[in-house]
């Protein structure tokens, strides 16, 4: 008993770095209907200037809040100039598209900071949590900031007129425009806004997994994992689909005879679809019917 | 939960494409394939052996290009078919003696079996989740290959070593040539049979199921069949590239055919023009070369280079290759005038 509790523990650890990756993608999916593929690396440029700020002396927050700056407006900018332009196009193009970002990203990072692995600092220090072994200050500051998020976003989207706004321009665009919203404007302060959640999830993974410019690639196909298992339209969904992965992970890997770790991945991915066939929306999206 | 539905008139995933729109006439078609049959003639063994890969990889991009441009799914799983496929073949050269000719048959029929029941869970998904699905069947493959279960057959990590065949009946040409020619004639009957398989019944079914699916179904389609039934064709022509694939590297390995194969064959499919078959060939230079071309530009920057290629394409030809070739056809018909 003690063993699975642990074992829980562990994975909501885990949970929470794939948490944040998903909440960004369910952000930008929100945003511009597509999964972005380079999420992930553009999570790892933000920490890498965040990592770049504190090496010429910026302490931790004044970097942190930089970088969320920093991060938002170029969130935006990779939207005005490059994706604004395909927003007619196929979404096959997209997503080509976003797999160009992808390699312009990763390839432009380790030019910059090249492939060795740094260490990268933690504000809430990594001595165990409340006594226990398997959850560090650190993660447990992780699943607050992870919260914490979803709290802000929900009140953001809840209670304010351009969150009010950000949702119409993404569920009834031609109806939003009639209504006066700038609903091309929407979709970039989407990117933006995803971008610097994206930042936010790097800063926080990158003291578990250190940094370096391919530090994303496996944690940006569990925080996809995730996304679609809570459901694309749900950022509640998003989080516990985090957690929920961490934990499975965590549980087959230690119960499940010859499964390791290699196999965990796959394994989780076919709990995922699993679940997706029972239910296709996700355990928390809606369900949207098709007309002909 | 029903006053929160969304109702949406969705835009189809891939864009329609007109059957007459998906092939090349005919003199067009023997000018390539004239071509693809003197070129080898005058080039070194290396270039063969690239044109080779050329071919085989484009049989996997057209296979994609069927199931995606054709019946309008998704697939990022490309490389577990190749995998098997690629395995198929070697394992039964290497440890059963078999002729390499005769591993291909047997290669699409397992694929075939694999992609039409896979193609069963698959059914319900679309869209993203689809892609997702897809995607978790090419990063377990290679997980899957290495198990220690399988080590005898597969070789485990280490892979398989393929002998490389020789000419028949004594002809005068080396391994290289012989194995392009005979790579050439099977790219030529599977395109064929492609072509002939879109303008088909089931063919007209693939494209109604991928434009609307629900008006598919009010027509009388079998839309849950005909959906396996791409995923299965798809499945078997990738097997014979994978196959083909192997006797042409002589080497599998486990390590060879993750995801980033699976994104490379949906890439060339994006560049060659979705739904456009010869279009398949083009992608799959453009996956072969440009990555060489890219390091040649830059070696730090290699896939920075890559993608601004990449970006260069969906801005100028978002349409692929589909669209020049009908930008040249349109100028050439002014010509004529």
């Amino acid at each position: 008993m003690e063993l699975f509790t642990n074992q829980v523990l562990a994975g909501i650890a885990t949970g929470a770095i794939y948490a944040c990756m998903a909440l960004a993608v369910v952000m930008i999916y929100q945003a511009i209907d597509h999964l972005n593929f380079a999420q992930g690396e553009m999570a790892m440029f933000s920490t890498f200037i965040s990592w770049q700020m504190m090496q010429w002396g910026v302490p931790y927050w004044g970097a942190f809040v930089l970088t969320l700056a920093l991060s938002f407006a170029g969130g935006i900018a990779i939207e005005r100039l490059l994706f604004k332009p395909l927003a007619k196009a196929p979404i096959l193009t997209n997503v080509a598209g976003f797999i160009a970002l992808f390699a312009i990203v990763n390839s432009v990072a380790g030019l910059i900071w090249d492939f060795t692995i740094k260490q990268y600092p933690t504000p809430f220090g990594s001595s165990p949590f409340l006594g226990s072994q398997l959850i560090s200050t650190h993660q447990a500051g992780m699943i607050g900031v992870t919260v914490l998020l979803l709290i802000l976003l929900f009140l953001f989207f809840q209670y304010t007129r351009m969150g009010l706004a950000m949702r119409a321009a993404a569920s009834l665009p031609e109806s939003a425009r009639l209504v006066g919203i700038n609903t091309s404007w929407m979709i970039a302060l989407g990117w933006g806004m995803a971008s610097a959640i994206g930042a936010i999830a790097g800063m926080l993974i990158a003291p578990v997994v250190f940094l370096e410019p391919n530090m994303m690639g496996g944690v940006l196909i569990y925080g996809f994992a995730a996304a679609v298992l809570g459901g694309l339209s749900s950022p509640l969904g998003a989080v516990v689909g985090g957690f929920l992965v961490g934990v499975f992970e965590n549980l087959a890997g230690t119960y499940i005879p010859g499964v390791g770790n290699e196999l965990k991945l796959p394994i989780a991915l076919a709990l995922i679809i699993t679940v997706l066939v029972v239910k296709p929306a996700g355990l928390l999206g809606r369900p949207i019917v098709k007309r002909v | 939960m029903s006053a929160a539905e969304e109702v949406v008139t969705e835009a189809p995933a891939v864009e329609a494409v007109p059957k007459r729109a998906m092939t090349l006439g005919l003199g067009t078609s023997l000018v390539v394939l004239a071509a693809l049959v003197i070129a080898p003639i005058f080039v070194k063994n290396f270039i063969v052996f690239q044109m080779t890969q050329l071919l085989y990889l484009g049989l996997a991009v057209l296979a994609l290009n069927i199931l995606t441009g054709g019946s309008g799914q998704f697939s990022l799983g490309q490389s577990a078919f190749y995998a098997i496929g690629a395995y198929t073949s070697a394992i039964l050269m290497e440890h059963v003696g078999m002729n390499y000719a005769l591993t291909l048959p047997i290669a699409a029929v397992i694929c075939f079996a694999f992609g039409f029941l896979f193609g069963q869970p698959a059914l319900r998904l679309s869209g993203v989740y689809l892609a997702l699905a897809t995607f978790a069947l090419a990063t377990a493959m290679p997980q899957i290959l290495k198990l220690g279960f399988f080590e005898h057959w597969t070789g485990g990590v280490q892979g398989l070593v393929v002998t490389k065949p020789d000419a028949p009946f004594d002809l005068p040409i080396g391994q290289d040539k012989w194995l392009y020619y005979f790579t050439l004639v099977i790219t030529i009957g599977i395109y064929i049979g492609s072509v002939n398989l879109l303008r088909s019944r089931s063919g007209r079914a693939f494209m109604a199921i991928r434009d609307n699916e629900i008006a598919a179904s009010a027509m009388g389609i079998n839309v849950a069949l005909y959906k396996t039934l791409a995923f299965g064709v798809s499945a078997a022509i990738t097997g014979v590239a994978g196959g083909l694939g192997a006797i042409a590297v002589q080497f599998v390995a486990p390590d060879s055919f993750t995801i980033t194969l699976a994104i490379q064959l949906f890439l060339g499919m994006v560049v060659g023009g979705v739904g456009w078959l010869p279009g398949s060939i083009v992608g799959s230079a453009f996956i072969i070369f440009v990555p060489n071309i890219a390091e040649g530009i830059s070696k730090g920057l290699s896939g920075a280079v890559f993608g601004v290629l990449l970006f260069l394409v969906i801005f100028l030809v978002p349409h692929g290759a589909r669209q020049v070739a009908m930008i040249a056809q349109q100028m050439l018909g002014k010509l004529r005038k």
